[in-house]
């Protein structure tokens, strides 16, 4: 709790410096481009000072988008793991994409997740429930394994009912085998 | 929609000529099939069905009188024709001959005769002073030339199908000697939207797929509803909160209640046969577990204790055993226990894997999904695994569910996709405990996860 007040100041804090460096530059450019006006065409001077800092100004969605699910997707393989056939065991691709996930979570003290288990179309709904279950906790406790702490991950499964990509044929249902780690809002 | 289903038949047809004539006494499972989807040997009863005789200048809301006896009678008849064991002899080759009313209690047994008619029903509707229609029919015995039986019956006419539905329940009872299944409702999951985020409410409906409401608001993704015994009463699985949890659904009410406070995801429920438990799965830490729970005193009772996948639970009618799907032996595979989670034995022993078994309300027959190379099937083995027949077979189809009068099963299939995605569409089916008469039942989106209801009483 302590360490999200003491960041949300920091960020607040990079926001503010920002913020003032963007009004401090323009601010240095209408300094030079400020030569005594020989003709009325004032209104051409001060639009370009206006309009400038505008588009600058928000420091705010730096910060979100550190801990956001493009962030993890971009370092973790988009977040997703795959699944053999009605098996919820981690390849060594797997291993290493979770091991991603770790990290990024661990550079992440206060990002929480929500691990889904999915499974492809070719099962029986309740069975792929259970099978769904297996598979989230498979890829949790790979994490707890790694040291991150299980109180930060939640599982659920989906079974078969949020397939990744639509299609009949091996291809599509290998994709549709997976499990894949949502930061909690 | 009539084309694809005559499609499909043909596909069967074809099929079935196919593998018969190129294997003639082979024993594996899927030659079995063979027997059962190569139709054209019923001989469904040839049964004319007369219009209810009413006034017509007595004008009521919704038609006259007489109006609603040929509603009536039309239902009669198509739930009759549905049945796969009926036929009904065209209205347009009745002889008339004589006065209608006074041949009510007299029929004309030679003119019945004469265009082929085995069976007879006849009837009359007419309205009483509290605006209840009254409503009469008699079955008749063309060539014995006797009543078989008759009822009359009290209702508002705004509840007129009810009336057709138990009058085809009466004749199909009093004709195969075995209760009827007409007067029933289904409970579904209709589906909407693409398959990556499907939208999914519970709906229900007359057998028919009449008197058709929605119960839910496709806010939540709603899974598995199985009615109580009373069909008061639904159980079924709800992503509430994004927490998948078992609920009960009071249809009077619309109440929704969560069942338990379990730690893990709870599913699969089901009601035991007197309606005082709901048995259902729990997963809990990567492990799913089957477990029951009484509801008057929310006691729960873990049955099994197992690292494999325990799911599916069904019970015996007489409360006696369940049936539930396992991979402890390292596919799935349907299993026997008693009621106490003791004596788990393996019953399915065939090749592909075996789920969703299902008892039937006869307490016989075990109907199941089979799965293998690739297809879907939906079978019936006795429960302890003998005797298996597959009744119907395609790309995807599960979940089956019994009519009360254990004649019937309903369950859905998803058609495949084709090359650029399209295709996949989910509807119910019912297919006859023979094998024959496969019918697609009409919902007005897609539709999967049927449960049959008892008989309304």
């Amino acid at each position: 709790m302590l360490k999200k007040i003491i960041s949300a100041k920091y960020w607040a804090l990079i926001g503010t410096v920002l913020f003032l460096s963007a009004c401090a530059n323009t601010g240095v450019k209408t300094g030079v481009q400020t030569p005594p006006p020989v003709k009325p065409a004032v209104k051409k001077v001060e639009k370009p000072v206006v309009a400038k800092p505008v588009e600058k100004v928000t420091t705010v969605p730096l910060m979100k988008n550190l801990n956001t699910q493009s962030s993890l997707n971009a370092v973790a393989s988009g977040s997703l793991v795959h699944f053999a056939y009605d098996r919820y065991d981690l390849s060594a691709v797997a291993q290493a994409i979770i091991k991603a996930q770790v990290a990024w979570l661990q550079a992440h003290p206060t990002v929480t997740v929500t691990v889904e288990g999915n499974c492809d179309e070719r099962g029986t709904r309740e069975y792929n429930l259970a099978l769904g279950d297996r598979r989230a906790n498979s890829v949790k406790n790979y994490m707890v394994a790694l040291g991150l702490d299980p109180a930060r991950i939640r599982t659920i499964s989906y079974g078969k009912e949020r397939p990744l990509v639509i299609g009949t044929g091996k291809r599509v249902w290998a994709q549709n085998r997976r499990s894949y780690t949502r930061i909690n809002n | 929609m009539e084309l694809h289903v005559r499609l499909v038949k043909i596909w069967i047809i074809f099929v079935g000529v196919m593998l018969v004539s190129m294997v003639q006494a082979v024993t594996i499972a899927n030659a079995r099939i063979v027997v059962d989807i190569n139709r054209g040997h019923a001989n469904p009863l040839p049964i004319a069905v007369a219009n209810l005789l009413g006034d017509e200048n007595n004008i009521i809301s919704g038609g006259s009188v007489n109006d609603y006896g040929k509603r009536i009678s039309l239902v009669v008849k198509a739930d009759l024709v549905r049945s796969g064991l009926f036929r009904t002899v065209a209205s347009s080759a009745f002889i008339k001959s004589g006065n209608e009313r006074e041949n009510l209690l007299n029929p004309k047994f030679d003119n019945w005769k004469a265009i082929g008619a085995q069976a007879l029903m006849n009837g009359s509707i007419s309205v009483q002073e509290d605006g209840r229609l009254k409503v009469e029919f008699r079955l008749w015995d063309v060539l014995a030339g006797r009543q078989m039986t008759g009822f009359r019956y009290f209702t508002s006419p705004k509840n007129w199908r009810r009336i057709a539905h138990l009058i085809a329940d009466a004749i199909y009872q009093r004709l195969t000697g075995e209760s009827g299944y007409f007067d029933t409702r289904i409970v579904y999951v209709s589906e909407s939207g693409p398959a990556t985020h499907k939208i999914k409410r519970l709906a229900i409906m007359d057998q028919d797929g009449y008197n058709h409401e929605f119960l839910t608001d496709g806010k939540n993704l709603v899974l598995t509803p199985r009615f109580s015994p009373t069909a008061q009463e639904i159980t079924y699985l709800s992503y509430n909160n994004n927490n998948p949890r078992v609920y009960l659904y009071n249809i009077d009410s619309g109440k929704q209640e969560i069942l338990g406070d379990f730690p893990g995801m709870t599913f699969a429920p089901r009601f035991s046969p007197d309606g005082n438990k709901v048995i259902m799965s729990q997963a809990y830490k990567g492990n799913s577990d089957i477990y029951v729970m009484e509801l008057t005193t929310r006691k729960i009772t873990r049955l099994t204790r197992n690292s494999a996948i325990d799911t599916s639970p069904s019970y015996s009618p007489d409360s006696r055993y369940i049936t539930f799907n396992s991979d402890r032996g390292g596919s799935q595979q349907i299993y026997v226990m008693d009621a106490d989670g003791k004596n788990i034995r393996r019953i399915s022993f065939g090749k592909g894997r075996y789920g969703t078994p299902v008892w039937s309300p006869r307490g016989d027959l075990i109907a199941f999904t089979r799965q293998y190379k690739g297809k879907f099937y939906i079978g019936v083995m006795r429960p302890d695994g003998s005797g298996e027949r597959l009744l119907s077979e395609s790309y995807f189809e599960e979940g089956p569910t019994w009519s009360p009068n254990g004649r019937v099963i309903m369950f859905f299939r998803q058609q495949p996709y084709d090359k650029n995605g399209r295709g996949g569409e989910t509807h119910l089916w019912t297919v006859d405990l023979t094998g024959y008469n496969e019918r697609e039942v009409i919902t007005p989106l897609e539709a999967s996860d049927p449960a049959w209801s008892p008989l309304i009483r």
